[in-house]
């Protein structure tokens, strides 16, 4: 089978120009690439690069050098030189991200907000919004929250929202960022449930999992992103 | 998405005598893009807004626009009319002063009826009930229909001056510092407001703002500007979270945390 994602020589650095220009090395030679149905773990201790990474696929924080091959099911884009709006195509159908942290936009409710992927990739506003309902009920919140915008919800609250949003649609690559930091055993026992359908569909996850217990459960193999230490 | 762009400019420069306002500024823009343009006071960015607008004649460069006909058109090839058409049909201009881009003595119905009525609608009952739709669909109560917007809050005039500009279903929206000195919760539903409108109609915009918090919640992309040059451009969460230049790093880290 083919490779829906692959990294080759990827490599980022900081320039930190009110810091007199300090430049801090992140990753260097990058390499690995992820199949349908793969779930691939990033390891290794904070500050390694996991997220850089993971921001990197999604094209939130540029690509240093190397290249980024995301491959969908007409062409082969690469995500370090690809123009902003291939970029945006590509959050809308092919590429989800699950970041730490909900970044609320005022006065959207729960529902919306999860909503929102769908209906930005054509499902209709009354389709995207029941689905979006199920979704919240599966990762156990509560409908009397639904209707409030997510900003005054506890971490864990946020982080469902941040997760139901995230599984909702069906996206061929899906990344995630600690999904289970802050839930109790219930809610992460959900969470694996979901990666494990995700994987059947075919998706292609890459996961940052600090926990031993989820990431046991849900990755096929870990890549150890100390290996791609870049030298200071 | 059509494969052509809506707008093109082409090396845009302005000098005013010998001052520069802006210089070589190319970009492009696509339907349902929303580009953001960001910079402090003096930047030149409120001037780019006015070349791309075609308020300012460039001293340098081209700006180019799609017409609803298909055909490209030079901005300052079109006569004075055609300019004029435009800017009352297939644009609109969201001004920082609502003063400015409503006529505060008559009534809120007018203002927007007015644009229709450019156009060439003459029926009286169909303006105004189109009129009273678009008072609610940007949360002004249709009851206030007959009263001036000098009576109207900061908040109410800005979100009746969206209305009167969206009221002819234009594809390219102006907006110059459209939050600016309102209150943060009037701010709030503005913005929240102007997203879902944007969205919904796939409205092409151009957002000029020195507030980095409006690009992010608005905008797509993102053009940094300081004195009268861009220095940085591209996805706005991508030039906001991992900003390359010094000076966008500054901006960015002069960002006070809520």
């Amino acid at each position: 089978m083919n490779p829906v994602l692959e990294l080759s020589n990827v490599g980022k650095s900081f320039t930190m120009h009110l810091q007199e220009g300090l430049r801090l090395p992140v990753v260097e030679n990058v390499n690995f690439s992820v199949q349908p149905g793969e779930c691939v773990a990033l390891g290794g201790p904070s500050g390694a690069g996991k997220s850089s990474i993971l921001k990197m696929i999604f094209g939130n924080y540029r690509c240093g050098s190397g290249e980024i091959r995301v491959h969908t099911q007409t062409e082969v884009i690469d995500v370090a030189r690809a123009e902003p709006r291939r970029v945006l195509t590509l959050r809308r159908d092919t590429i989800g991200y699950v970041s730490q942290f909900l970044r609320a936009v005022p006065r959207v409710p729960a529902r919306d907000v999860v909503a929102t992927p769908l209906i930005d990739a054509g499902t209709a506003r009354e389709k995207a919004c029941s689905a979006a309902e199920a979704m919240l009920a599966r990762l156990n919140i509560p409908p009397r929250l639904w209707e409030l915008p997510p900003a005054t919800f506890s971490g864990g609250e946020q982080q469902r929202i941040n997760l139901a949003r995230g599984f909702l649609p069906d996206f061929p690559i899906l990344l995630l960022d600690e999904p289970t930091a802050s839930l109790d055993a219930a809610n992460r026992a959900v969470v694996i449930d979901l990666v494990g359908a995700k994987k059947r569909q075919g998706v292609a996850i890459v996961a940052i999992v600090h926990d031993a217990d989820v990431r046991e459960a849900v990755a096929d193999r870990v890549i150890d992103v100390t290996k791609f230490a870049a030298a200071a | 998405m059509n494969g052509e762009p809506l707008l093109i400019a082409d090396e845009l420069t302005r000098f005013y005598g010998r001052r520069l306002g802006c210089r070589d500024v190319s970009l492009d823009l696509f339907e349902g893009e929303v580009l953001a343009i960001v910079g402090e006071s003096g930047s030149g960015k409120s001037t780019l807004l006015q070349l791309l607008s075609a308020q300012l004649e460039p001293s340098a460069g081209s700006v180019r626009y799609r017409m609803r006909d298909g055909k490209i058109r030079d901005l300052w090839q079109l006569t004075e009319a055609e300019r004029k058409f435009l800017f009352r049909t297939d644009w609109g201009y969201v001004h920082q002063d609502a003063a400015l881009g409503l006529r505060m003595a008559v009534s809120a119905g007018a203002n927007v009826g007015e644009r229709l009525m450019a156009v060439g609608w003459r029926h009286y009952g169909r303006i105004r009930t189109t009129a009273s739709g678009w008072l609610e669909r940007v949360e002004i109560d249709p009851e206030r229909i007959d009263d001036a917007p000098r009576a109207f809050s900061g908040g109410m005039r800005q979100r009746l001056q969206i209305a009167r500009n969206l009221v002819t279903q234009p594809r390219l929206v102006f907006m110059d510092e459209p939050t600016g000195g309102l209150d943060v919760s009037v701010q709030a539903r503005l913005l929240d407001l102007l997203r879902s409108l944007v969205s919904e109609l796939r409205l092409a915009a151009i957002i000029v703002t020195h507030d980095l918090a409006v690009a992010r919640l608005l905008s797509h992309r993102i053009l940094v500007m300081k004195d009268g040059e861009v220095i940085e451009s591209g996805l706005t969460d991508q030039v906001l979270d991992d900003p390359r230049e010094p000076y966008t790093q500054l901006l960015v880290a002069s960002i006070l945390p809520a």
